[in-house]
């Protein structure tokens, strides 16, 4: 990718945005998702790490925002409004929510990484944000750098080497 | 109860559950390996995620983990954490063969996963009939599962459960080695306990909250 920008980095159960010639990345996504929102034109894209679907299912007032599906694609959308972004033009592109590993007793807690997924994909359709591509699943981490300059998102894994989406 | 403020007695207590449980696991690999192995004593640490996964070598540093849920009474997630060339080294010694981790097509060798697995399952099994036998609490653990990954998407899946509830985790991290300079194998026990184990550990041990 290009030498000419800095990266900002995203950690778990956070976010941020970038612009070109800047790019954004997220490291080690397991069963989190990581949600890429951009306005393709403006050259403007926000990065969300995903932990957890849904915040509601908690019960304490004090939460971390950025943790939750709904809460944080709520946050990044308004962020990036607010940073010059337009609504109309929003599109999205997801990858991560992967089984790390693969838990006998089946209870819930152990399909976070479909549950992530599909909570990613309901709020982003709340909002009438496209995914125009995603790679979601599978067994393996995942570490995601994003180009707002070409819209491309950089997928590596320890297995798969490198592709984009 | 508050785990951010843990008395010095508290802080003890965990170290020893560390120090007794990595203690039982390394004489069991010790006598596996028929050498000597050391350990360090366990260091009590309150860490939010990102710390977690920076004491391990960040979220992107592959890494060699055996990981087991704890269920009963005080559930929990232990890791056992090694590099990819201590992973190598242990199985050389154990097959007396010189396997790599990965075979040609990139996927971890059979042989070395189902060694790697029974390992896990011995080391596990001493860590924590030690802790079951110290808190007087059951603890049932589930088969070890082995994952050599990216270390942020390996420690974040067991760290779930208690996320719900915090965004920061309580850990017991051991260290162990072998003190052989050319084949040193260092491996990290890290037990986590779910948010609600640490008053049941506690309670057990004659500790009450006010």
């Amino acid at each position: 990718m290009n030498k000419l920008g800095k990266v900002v980095k995203v950690g778990i159960a956070d976010l941020n945005i970038a612009k070109a010639p800047n790019t954004i990345r997220t490291s080690g996504l397991g069963s989190c998702v990581g949600a890429v929102i951009f306005d393709k034109t403006k050259k403007i894209a926000g990065l969300a790490h995903i932990m957890l679907p849904d915040s509601k299912q908690v019960s304490r007032k004090e939460i971390n925002e950025y943790k939750y599906a709904d809460t944080a694609i709520t946050i990044l959308v308004e962020k990036l409004l607010h940073k010059g972004a337009r609504m109309h033009a929003l599109q999205a592109k997801i990858a991560g929510g992967a089984q790390m590993f693969q838990f006998a007793n089946g209870n819930d807690m152990m399909k976070i990484g479909r549950r992530n997924i599909d909570a990613t994909k309901k709020i982003l359709a709340y909002y009438k944000i496209p995914i125009i591509s995603s790679d979601v699943g599978g067994n393996s981490g995942r570490t995601i750098e994003f180009e707002p300059e070409t819209s491309m998102l950089k997928i590596r894994t320890v297995n798969k080497g490198e592709t984009f989406i | 109860m508050d785990i951010h403020k843990l008395s010095d007695i508290q802080k003890d207590v965990l170290r020893e559950i560390g120090n007794i449980g990595a203690g039982n696991a390394v004489t069991a690999l010790s006598s596996m390996l028929q050498r000597k192995i050391d350990m360090e004593v366990p260091s009590i640490r309150l860490v939010s995620f990102n710390e977690m996964i920076e004491v391990i070598g960040g979220p992107e540093h592959i890494i060699t983990a055996i990981v087991f849920r704890v269920e009963g009474k005080a559930p929990g997630t232990v890791y056992f954490i090694m590099s990819i060339k201590e992973a190598e080294i242990l199985i050389q010694e154990i097959l007396k063969d010189n396997i790599a981790l990965f075979d040609e097509n990139n996927q971890i060798h059979e042989l070395a996963s189902s060694v790697l697995q029974e390992v896990g399952n011995i080391l596990t099994g001493s860590y924590l009939s030690a802790l079951s036998d110290f808190t007087k609490i059951n603890m049932r653990p589930s088969i070890p599962y082995l994952s050599v990954d990216m270390a942020g998407a390996i420690v974040v899946d067991g760290l779930l459960e208690l996320s719900k509830i915090i965004d920061y985790a309580l850990i017991i991290d051991t260290k162990i080695n072998s003190g052989d300079l050319m084949n040193d194998i260092n491996g990290q026990f890290f037990f986590i306990p779910d948010a609600d184990s640490f008053a049941q550990i506690f309670h057990s041990l004659g500790f009450y909250d006010e």
